[in-house]
């Protein structure tokens, strides 16, 4: 059984189904990327797998533990945290009280998350009295990713952490994806870039209307020739 | 150099003392309406009804508490209410929460509908007031009325001009500025308050951080409640106690905190100084301020006011309409409605 096992989900908000039996799984400390065309339900996904959708079947199980239906807020308590794609940073507030926020439901003393937040993100440290709306688009990535591993979840999702960054800064926070992978936490993450996220990716899940078209470790995905000249552009 | 000192005196007098203490009591009054804007983001008709029900529980309980011969004096008995006024108020706005706002909260309701709600909120409230203490004027300032006197004033200096020194205008300074200072700090330090401020600032996020709404609109109406009563009293202390007045504040309260920048508390405060200076500088009449100052003969025969008293809503209704035409989002940058 696999850490996260989000398995034949479907379900869409009201009307018509957008994701039909799509099944996503994450091992810890590997990353899982979620690829596919514009409009395949990828963001959908990644917002059933955190309970933002209601699935009229399919079941998600984090550890041995079914949390199909726990509330998104129950979730973060039980060791998952979310980077939205957009608005994702409290731009009134400065760097350090974004970062307190996510560390909300914490009883306890908080000062280790946010020094080892700041290790992670050293230029956070730097700006931290500085509001979050004020910053670089980088860094208000940075910022998001920060607020989510306040409180220190096992698995971190990330709906396309890159949308509107450039290609430096990219490759930067692709490598500190890595680097919080390698601390053992699973991480799952929809990507733009399907090319650059595939090669740092252990699973691949390759979407198309919905569903799941192939699923293979990243580096076949990227040898495989139908992906590549489907999705990759050849 | 005599008449110099006069006509400052006399715009001291007339002009900015007023003004402050009018402008610190809107500026309370402005921070309610901003709290329950940005927070529950609605704008909340029934607010002017708040600080006079807030005010009326406070005036009760200060005649209970003179006929019990309780007091605090020099300072006026309704301090001393003042807490008791600030909790039951708190009170009917959670009530008046739960019984509606919120029925319409979860439904995810569109900022105008909430806004006509508390349209009817504040007829239900205006008709409570008016059940219980009736529409007429009420007086229940007590201790000492003045700290320095015009004719005091005008012995120790020898000027022809006095410069009165009410204790109520003292009393609405230090006070609003305690209570400022405070809701700063609550809002800045506390976890508390830094949770109302990242919900005002993006619900969605707030909700996924485990921010509890429930929690910080409960917090919310409390707080607002309270800065409703306190700039209620100390207006009533300052002015007098009547219904119809305190619905009609409505107006300059609501200019205060747009012309401020809605959703932003130091808006709120530059707001309601902005309002009740322009509101008392323009229905002064100069004639006599500027008869100090210019020769003799050149004297004006007019009253030199640019508008009648009457008008001086006219006035924040005039700024308010320029504001949303010219920038809508305020002195400090707030939402647009």
């Amino acid at each position: 059984m696999p850490f996260l096992a989000a398995t034949h989900m479907t379900g869409g908000y009201g009307g018509a189904d957008i994701i039909r039996d799509c099944s996503i799984t994450v091992e810890q400390g590997e990353i899982a990327v979620v690829v596919g065309p514009n409009g395949a339900g990828k963001s959908t996904a990644m917002k059933a797998v955190f309970g933002m959708l209601e699935l009229r079947s399919g079941s998600v199980v984090l550890d041995g533990r079914d949390i199909t239906q726990l509330a998104p807020q129950e979730r973060v308590r039980i060791g998952m945290g979310f980077v939205p794609q957009n608005r994702n940073v409290f731009v009134s507030l400065t760097v350090e009280e974004n970062l307190e926020m996510g560390a909300y439901i914490c009883e306890h003393d908080i000062g280790e998350n946010l020094e080892q937040v700041y290790q992670l993100f050293p230029v956070l440290k730097e700006k931290r009295a500085q509001p979050a709306g004020e910053l670089s688009g980088g860094q208000r990535q940075q910022v998001a990713v920060g607020r989510a591993l306040m409180t220190r979840p096992r698995l971190l999702m990330l709906d396309e952490p890159t949308a509107g960054v450039s290609p430096i800064v990219m490759d930067d926070l692709f490598d500190r994806i890595l680097e919080i992978a390698s601390t053992g936490i699973a991480i799952l993450m929809v990507e733009q870039n399907a090319r650059h996220a595939l090669e740092i990716a252990d699973h691949g899940f390759v979407l198309v209307q919905g569903s799941n078209r192939f699923t293979d470790t990243g580096k076949n995905l990227l040898a495989d020739p139908e992906v590549r000249r489907s999705f990759l552009g050849g | 150099m005599d008449d110099f000192l006069n006509a400052v005196v006399l715009l001291t007098n007339f002009v900015i003392v007023p003004a402050t203490a009018y402008g610190a009591q809107l500026a309370l009054g402005a921070l309610g309406v901003t709290l329950i804007f940005g927070i529950l983001r609605f704008a909340n008709f029934a607010h002017g009804e708040l600080m006079a029900f807030g005010t009326m529980i406070t005036i009760l309980f200060t005649w209970f508490l003179q006929s019990a011969g309780i007091g605090i004096a020099p300072l006026p008995t309704a301090l001393l209410a003042l807490p008791i006024g600030i909790a039951v108020t708190a009170a009917l706005a959670l009530v008046s929460d739960r019984m509606v706002y919120r029925f319409y909260r979860s439904r995810r309701s569109d900022p105008i509908i909430m806004a006509i709600v508390s349209v009817g909120v504040m007829f239900v409230m205006a008709g409570l007031i008016r059940f219980i203490i009736g529409p007429d004027d009420q007086s229940f300032a007590d201790g000492t009325r003045f700290l320095i006197t015009a004719g005091e004033f005008k012995r120790a200096t020898g000027l022809g001009e006095g410069l009165a020194l009410k204790q109520s205008q003292v009393l609405t300074l230090v006070i609003a500025i305690a209570v400022v200072a405070a809701l700063f700090w609550f809002l800045q330090k506390t976890r508390a308050g830094k949770a109302m401020r990242a919900y005002s600032d993006n619900e969605d996020l707030a909700l996924l951080s485990g921010i509890n709404p429930d929690r910080v609109v409960m917090i919310t109406w409390i707080i607002t409640a309270a800065l409703a009563t306190i700039g209620g009293v100390l207006y009533g202390l300052d002015k007098s106690f009547k219904p119809f007045i305190f619905m009609q504040l409505l107006l300059p309260v609501f200019a205060a905190a747009i012309v401020g920048g809605i959703g932003q508390p130091v808006g709120a405060i530059l707001g309601g100084f902005v309002i009740a200076f322009s509101e008392v500088t323009i229905t002064y009449a100069y004639k006599k301020f500027i008869t100090y100052l210019v020769p003799e003969n050149w004297a004006p025969e007019g009253l030199v006011q640019l508008l009648s008293t009457d008008y001086k809503f006219a006035v924040s209704f005039i700024i308010l309409v320029a504001v949303l035409l010219i920038r809508p989002t305020g002195i400090v940058r707030g939402k647009v409605i």
